[in-house]
Order: structure tokens, then C-alpha cells, then sequence
């Protein structure tokens, strides 16, 4: 068994004129986390298709548990679970009647099906709405019942596409434990996000992705690492007092009213900041230390906001 | 791996490399999304009310508003005779609509993305859809029957030739399902696949001899509707049900929904691999 679970080789997918995925190589060993990291429409989720043999890629090799995604598909489909953004499950039918149907598509016997429904709608404690039609459903409840199709026959390695976007804190935070446990059973999981601190919280490594290339891969650790140590975060009273600050502070970031400095020199940044803003005549409303999260990062990188996280 | 994960070995099941789904699983695969597509009508039986609204209003229309001024064009045979196959052909025909919503939605709804995940048969996803709606359209064209035989609809053939002709528009309306497939794989949501559906059937059964005979229309469009798939379909029924125009119009229906099968079929399957 090869100890790289998912691995593609210069990925390329263009639709019509728009180059969706320009050219992308990654690998996630066995048993990790890989969190691909990108705006809308930077192709996390072309990726994410060329890879589950959904969509075929124009360019480039993919290999998911060993098997080619072009051409061993079945071999692929038989090792993956996906579970998407859309909540892909039927809304006519009860939360039942769709694991059963996902797990007879997948070919498993109906007694084993069955089985294996009961064990997941109580895993996902949906064992009170099961025999319900999912149209009743919550839309945390219809996500924990998609990402219960996708582990209908045990898959080894799991694809997971966005699958927060629109919940509510609570049933994030109940989606990223469940998450949790499945990698603590060794299962391999590729999950796409435009939350930093959901790839923060899961990832093992984290690949970010803009406009379909690779801009910068490594540990939360690393990436963050590369903004330098602590930032010093003042807040002004309006913008244009940040923008004059910006100025005067020689700023690495600044959004709104929110200037932050790198801590390059330890205290001393600190002195010789507020002595600088002193001599403009600039009083910030707050001050605050924080270390350099992932947003820091993709700002730089990317030239752009991630989603906001709540 | 890391160390954390590795203390307890997991226990995925054994991958099978065969590259196909064997014919059985094929069969099995589509009966099973044949059994989700019927679900909705099991579950909100109401909808099958509503698929038979339109063709009532036409039956109460034709049959007793403009049917006193409408002649069959053939002798002994009364106008509700002459109109009721027209109103089933066209029933079965507005019935595919079903097939161009429903796939619409579920790819609207990225059904189609996970059921292409999965190591099922390819072409499970579009015969169960297909299939699903053609055992629809059976259900509904026995009820219309019925409803027929209520105002006063009369076959002049044997119970064989009437059930033939059940048959001949359910193979019609199969045929028309997979012209709706390529609609409903081609546009966004469902209620596009509806807007484009109208344009295509208004010509298909209006200009046809579905309600009328074609004698009393100009020759351009009198030669588009004595030949295309509906009429055709439609003289087909009454000639196994009423006996009234050659039997060779049976071969004809049985000629068009093959043909149309065959070509619309193949670019479906194309579509729903690419889309």
C-alpha cells in the first residue's frame, strides 16, 4: 500500500476559455489531513471533481489510493467518500431510505445496507428524524447526513468540499468533531475551505490555492511563520486615522480601522510604534498583541479576504 | 502516516480493481434509482392528480365546447371517439416534462455529482429516470382510459388491439422522455427545463390531427402534421383502437420513437458523462 493516499501531478482543467485549474500538484500521506485553502472560483472545487473521477481532467495524473483517477474509476470510486457543499442528498426520500440508496448504489447487500444506515443515523444522531422525509430536515441536520453517505462503506479516503459553508457555529463545531474522530480512525481526508480556522483546526497541511496554482503550502505552523513573529494590532477611531498611521508605522497589513505591525525586534517595536504615532499626533482607540493567524497569511498571498468564519 | 494515527491499524475493507459494473449490478442499479424516482409519486400522491389536470381540461374543452362543431372526418365514428387517442398521445408527451424537471433538479441540487462518485453504472442514473417516468406514464394513460370511458369514449377493436395501443404511446412517450433528458441536462434548475420544454411541445401536439383532422389546414402545415412523430403516434392508436386509418400508421409510431431513441439517447448519456 502505497503511503501516499491522495497524489495529483500538474492537474490542469480549463472550461471553454476559463482555466478552472491551471496546473496543481499536491500529496496527502495516509491517515492526514490536507486542507486546500482559496476563494471562490480559485478551483478547490474542480480539484476536488477531477479527483473523485467526477470530472476529467484535461491534463496531468491523479492518484487516489493508488488507482489512476482517469483510468481505474471504479477502483477510485470504491475508495473515496464525497460529500459537497450542496448537500446532496434526496429530499423526498427519509434520511433512511438515503443511506440505503447510496449504500445499494455503491453495491453492498441490502441487509448490510441496512445495517449500516442504523449505525450511521445514530452516529449522527439522526436516529429520532430517520423514517422523516429530509425535506423536514435542518440544514445541519441534511449535512450530517450527507457526510453519512459518504462514509456509507467504511472509504479510506474521504473528500470533503466545503462542508461548513452556511452552518450555523454550533453545528460547525459538532461537524469539525466528527471530522476529528474519522482522522483519529485513520481515514485520509482532502477538505476544502475558505475558513482559515477551519483548516487551522483540521488540517495536518494546508495547500493554498489561487486563480488554479499552487501560492504556498506547509504546516498552520509554517504558513504563519512566514508573516514573522507577533503582530502588534492598533485600532483607530476612523480611517483615515489608520491610513495616516499605516504610513507613519511602515504597516505589513492594514483593513479599515485595524493597522497591525510585525513585532520584528520584540518589545522595542513596540516603543519605537507608539512613540512614532505620538509624534504624529495619533492616538489609537486599542492595542492589542496577537500572533499571526492563517488570515494573515492568505491576505498576503492571495490580495484578498478569506470568508468570514462566523 | 504519523505516530498518533497509527496505534490502532484501520480496518478499511479490500479495494476490488475490476474496471466495470457487470450487467446484473447495471440492472440492479437502475431498478434501484427506478424505486427513488417513484418514491416521490408513493409519497406526495397529489402530484399525480396535478399530471392529470391539463389533459381534463382538455378533454372537458374538446369534448363539449368545440367537439359539437368538430367533425371526426370519418363516417360512424363519433368526434369524443376520434379525439380521446389524441388527448392520451398528448398527455404521454407533456408527461416527459417530468424527466427534463427531475434531472434538472438533482443536478441543480449536485444529486448528480455524488451519484457520479459512486461505482455504479453510468447509465443507471438516466435509465432509472427514463424508466421511472414510462412506468408514470402507464399509470396515468390507464387513468385516462378510464376518464374516456366516462364521457363517452368508445374502442371498435378487441381488448388486444386497445392494450396494443397502450402500449404504442407508452413506447411514444419513452422516446419522448430521452428528447427531455437532453433538456433537462442542458439548462440550470427546474424551472428552466420547464420553460424550454413548452416551445418544443406546442408544435409537436397543436399542429398536429390530435384534435382536429389536418384536411381543413393549409397544405405547409397540413404536410408538417400528417407526417411528424405525434400525429403519426396518434393515427397509430386509433388504428388499434378504432380501426379506422391503416394499420401501417402503427409502424410508423414504432419507427419514430425507436429513431428518436437511438439519437437522443447516446447524446444524453454524452451529456450527463460531460456535464
Amino acid at each position: 500500500m502505497s503511503p501516499i493516499a491522495i497524489e495529483a501531478d500538474g492537474l490542469r482543467k480549463t472550461f471553454k476559455d476559463v482555466v478552472a485549474v491551471d496546473h496543481i500538484s499536491l500529496a496527502v500521506p495516509r491517515g492526514s489531513v490536507l486542507g486546500l485553502l482559496g476563494v471562490n472560483g480559485a478551483g478547490k472545487t474542480t480539484m476536488v471533481r477531477m479527483l473523485t473521477t467526477v470530472l476529467k481532467p484535461d491534463s496531468g495524473k491523479g492518484l487516489v489510493n493508488g488507482f489512476d483517477v482517469v483510468h481505474q474509476q471504479q477502483a477510485v470510486r470504491r475508495s473515496i467518500g464525497l460529500a459537497g457543499q450542496y448537500a446532496a442528498v434526496d429530499e423526498n426520500l427519509t434520511g433512511r431510505e438515503n443511506l440505503v440508496l447510496v449504500g445499494r448504489l455503491n453495491h453492498m447487500a441490502k441487509p448490510a445496507a441496512r445495517e449500516r444506515s442504523t449505525e450511521l443515523l445514530d452516529q449522527f444522531r439522526l436516529t429520532d428524524a430517520a423514517d422523516r422525509p429530509v425535506r423536514t430536515y435542518s440544514g445541519g441536520m441534511r449535512r450530517r447526513l450527507d457526510l453519512g453517505a459518504a462514509l456509507v462503506t467504511h472509504p479510506p479516503i474521504l473528500f470533503l468540499d466545503e462542508p461548513t459553508t452556511g452552518l450555523d457555529p454550533s453545528s460547525r463545531l459538532d461537524l469539525w468533531a466528527v471530522i476529528e474522530g474519522l482522522v483519529s480512525d485513520g481515514t485520509t481526508v482532502l477538505l476544502t475551505t475558505q475558513y482559515l480556522e477551519e483548516a487551522d483546526r483540521l488540517a495536518d497541511n494546508i495547500v493554498v490555492i489561487d486563480g488554479g496554482l499552487v501560492v504556498a503550502e506547509g504546516t498552520a505552523k509554517q504558513l504563519k511563520s512566514r508573516l514573522g513573529d507577533t503582530v502588534i494590532e492598533f485600532e483607530f477611531r476612523s480611517p483615515a486615522d489608520a491610513a495616516h498611521a499605516a504610513d507613519v508605522l511602515g504597516s505589513v497589513t492594514s483593513a479599515g480601522t485595524i493597522v497591525r505591525v510585525v513585532m520584528s525586534e520584540g518589545p522595542n517595536t513596540l516603543r519605537e510604534a507608539l512613540n512614532r504615532l505620538e509624534t504624529a499626533g495619533l492616538v489609537p482607540g486599542h492595542v492589542a498583541l496577537r500572533e499571526p493567524t492563517l488570515d494573515d497569511v492568505f491576505l498576503t498571498l492571495t490580495g484578498s479576504a478569506s470568508g468570514d468564519p462566523s | 502516516m504519523n505516530t498518533t494515527a497509527s496505534h490502532q491499524a484501520p480496518t478499511f475493507p479490500p479495494i476490488s480493481t475490476s474496471p466495470g459494473v457487470g450487467f446484473g449490478w447495471a440492472v440492479r442499479d437502475t431498478m434501484a434509482m427506478v424505486w427513488r424516482n417513484l418514491t416521490m409519486l408513493r409519497r406526495v400522491p397529489q402530484l399525480l392528480v396535478f399530471a392529470l389536470v391539463q389533459p381534463l381540461i382538455f378533454v372537458f374543452m374538446f369534448r363539449y365546447v368545440f367537439g359539437g362543431a368538430i367533425n371526426s372526418g370519418s363516417a360512424g365514428v363519433p368526434y369524443v371517439d376520434y379525439l380521446m387517442p389524441g388527448i392520451f398521445v398528448q398527455t404521454v408527451t407533456f408527461g416527459a416534462i417530468n424527466t427534463a424537471v427531475g434531472l434538472a433538479e438533482d443536478k441543480n441540487k449536485g444529486l448528480l455529482e455524488r451519484l457520479k462518485s459512486l461505482p455504479m453504472s453510468r447509465s443507471a442514473v438516466l435509465g432509472g429516470r427514463v424508466l421511472a417516468d414510462t412506468a408514470r406514464d402507464v399509470v396515468i394513460v390507464v387513468l385516462m382510459l378510464n376518464i374516456g370511458f366516462l364521457v363517452g369514449f368508445n374502442t371498435h377493436t378487441n381488448v388486444v388491439k386497445v392494450i396494443g395501443g397502450v402500449g404504442l404511446m407508452v413506447l411514444f412517450g419513452f422516446a419522448i422522455c430521452w428528447i427531455f433528458a437532453v433538456i433537462g441536462l442542458s439548462v440550470s434548475n427546474g424551472e428552466a427545463a420547464q420553460a424550454a420544454a413548452f416551445p418544443l411541445l406546442a408544435p409537436l401536439t397543436f399542429a398536429s390531427n390530435a384534435f382536429v383532422p389536418t384536411a381543413s389546414m393549409p397544405d405547409w402545415l397540413a404536410w408538417w402534421a400528417d407526417r411528424q412523430p405525434l400525429s403519426v403516434t396518434v393515427r397509430g392508436v386509433r388504428a388499434l383502437m378504432l380501426g379506422t386509418e391503416p394499420t401501417d400508421y402503427v409502424w410508423g409510431s414504432i419507427i419514430w420513437s425507436l429513431a428518436i431513441t437511438l439519437v437522443l439517447a447516446p447524446i444524453a448519456v454524452r451529456r450527463f458523462r460531460n456535464s
